[in-house]
């Protein structure tokens, strides 16, 4: 992963706020995971367009005063790897 | 006394019992002609606000055939506005690209295209080139509209020797996902179960044709298998316990705990139309009945696996044992597993060709009636 890449959800998952569990959950067949804070806010931002510098970035504008790149490119690899998000093609 | 449960997750709602197919191994419950009407469109579209107010995100059509129901392009777009995650569970009669372009329109999520044989047309199952060319149709509907390819084929002893045919017919059909799941014993296929259980060598046989063909595809299609309970020593957790994630509704509006509780004596379930989920979900009598481990007996109360299995299926208890707060015989701790193994010895024998009665009951209106009339509601093992 670089600073370019740009991130998209999986095909077949959808990120939506849930009212009854008060958090961002990853809605999939049969199944659901629900986010921490974190994970939602860095999710929210995941949108097939953005490269990870922008999320960062936009991130660090919304929470001022953290450094948050390293909390983000884990977060991405980890979603990554659960297969929730892939590298968008081209 | 309102419960401490946590909401349902998973709302299962059968439209209807209206199908075109017919097969014996139907779960849908015997005497459905005995029952009142559909719920109408209006009523689908309060419970499933209802639901979703609960905290329910997944929401499954199903049936009979859902397909039958002409608002269902209605009831697919007001799920995705509640924020359900919404699959289409089908046989795939019906399907066409009007609808399906529809339900892609209105945010279905999900389709699942059972393949059914119904063993009147098991031929026409495997070979015909007419139910064939329908298959390929809604597989290519499918894939053009951007939905996973999930198949489903119950297996049972009058097809199970074909798996390898099966599996080659999902390739071809480019299927991504491949549930080859053995018929559950209630329903129709409890009336017909010893015509449907396969004996323990061709489950074997079957198991081993599906590894090698999974080693041959990879990736490519994820091939799931899973075998009858009956041939387990532990019980499945049945819904992961009784009113702990799921929600079924039938087509004349009642709530159930699973799909086949509907069958239980002593137990009113309510009806969405004279109660509102919320109530249905914490407050009835019925979803109470077998939540927690309160109501178990012996051994499943002092067992330390029953946080596990919470003591299998109530369904599975009073059909073969009369009492629905049994543990479940598929149990080896049962004192009722003989129940199991003898229905296993029985099929063993049906293999090795020593000859049964074959009739078999087709899932139909005229046998429903009759079974209605009846009104068996004692067990039948
Ligand atoms: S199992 Fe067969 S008969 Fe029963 S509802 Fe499904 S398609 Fe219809
Ligand atoms: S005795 Fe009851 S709780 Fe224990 S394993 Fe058997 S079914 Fe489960």
């Amino acid at each position: 992963m670089s600073e370019d890449s740009v991130f998209e959800l999986a095909r077949h998952y959808r990120f939506q706020w849930e009212q009854a569990q008060q958090a961002y959950v990853l809605l999939y067949p049969e199944g659901m995971v629900k986010l921490g804070t974190s994970a939602g806010e860095i999710l929210k931002r995941v949108d097939g367009a953005s490269p990870v510098s922008a999320i960062v970035a936009d991130l660090e504008r919304a929470f001022p005063g953290a450094d948050l790149r390293r909390d983000v490119t884990e977060f991405l690899a980890h979603a990554s790897v659960k297969g929730w998000i892939r590298v968008k093609p081209g | 006394m309102s419960s401490q449960a946590n909401p349902p997750l998973w709302l299962l709602a059968e439209l209807t019992y209206r199908c075109p197919l017919h097969c014996v191994y139907c779960s849908n419950p015997v005497d459905y002609t005995a029952y009142g009407e559909e719920l109408a469109t209006e009523e689908w579209v309060r419970v499933l606000r209802e639901g979703r107010q609960l905290g329910a995100t997944q929401l499954g059509f199903s049936g009979g055939e859902p397909l039958v129901r002409d608002d269902l392009e209605v009831l697919v777009a007001e799920a995705r506005t509640l924020g359900y995650y919404s699959n289409l569970i089908t046989s795939g009669i019906g399907l066409n690209e009007r609808r399906i372009a529809a339900f892609k329109e209105g945010g279905l999520d999900h389709i699942q295209v059972s393949f059914q044989d119904s063993t009147r047309e098991m031929n026409d199952f495997l070979s015909s080139t007419r139910t064939f060319d329908l298959k390929r149709r809604i597989a290519k509907l499918v894939k053009q509209y951007d939905y996973p390819m999930v198949l489903n084929v119950v297996l049972h002893r009058l097809n199970i020797d074909h798996v390898g045919q099966i599996l080659e017919l999902a390739a071809e059909l480019e299927a991504e996902y491949v549930e080859l799941a053995n018929t559950q014993y209630y329903g129709w296929a409890f009336l017909n179960r010893d015509l449907l259980l396969p004996s323990q060598e061709q489950l074997e046989r079957a198991e081993e044709v599906t590894n090698r063909f999974r080693e041959r595809v990879g990736n490519r299609m994820k091939i799931y298998f899973v075998v009858p309970d009956y041939y387990e020593n532990r019980p499945k957790a049945c819904m992961n316990g009784w009113g702990s994630v799921f929600l079924n509704l039938t087509a004349d509006g009642l709530a159930l705990p699973c799909h086949e509780a509907r069958m239980l004596p002593g137990l009113e379930f309510p009806s969405v139309r004279e109660h509102d989920l919320r109530w249905i979900w914490h407050d009835s009598p019925a979803f109470n009945r077998y939540r927690g481990d309160e109501w178990m007996k012996e051994p499943c109360r002092s067992c330390p696996e029953k946080a596990k299995d919470y003591g299998g299926c109530r369904c599975q208890a009073y059909l073969l044992t009369g009492d629905a707060a049994l543990a479940d015989p598929v149990c080896d701790k049962s004192p009722h597993h003989a129940l199991i193994t003898r229905a296993v010895e029985r099929a063993r024998q049906a293999g090795a060709g020593v000859e049964t009665k074959p009739v078999l009951f087709y899932r139909d209106d005229e046998n429903s009636r009759r079974l209605s009339r009846k009104s068996e509601k004692a067990p039948i093992a």
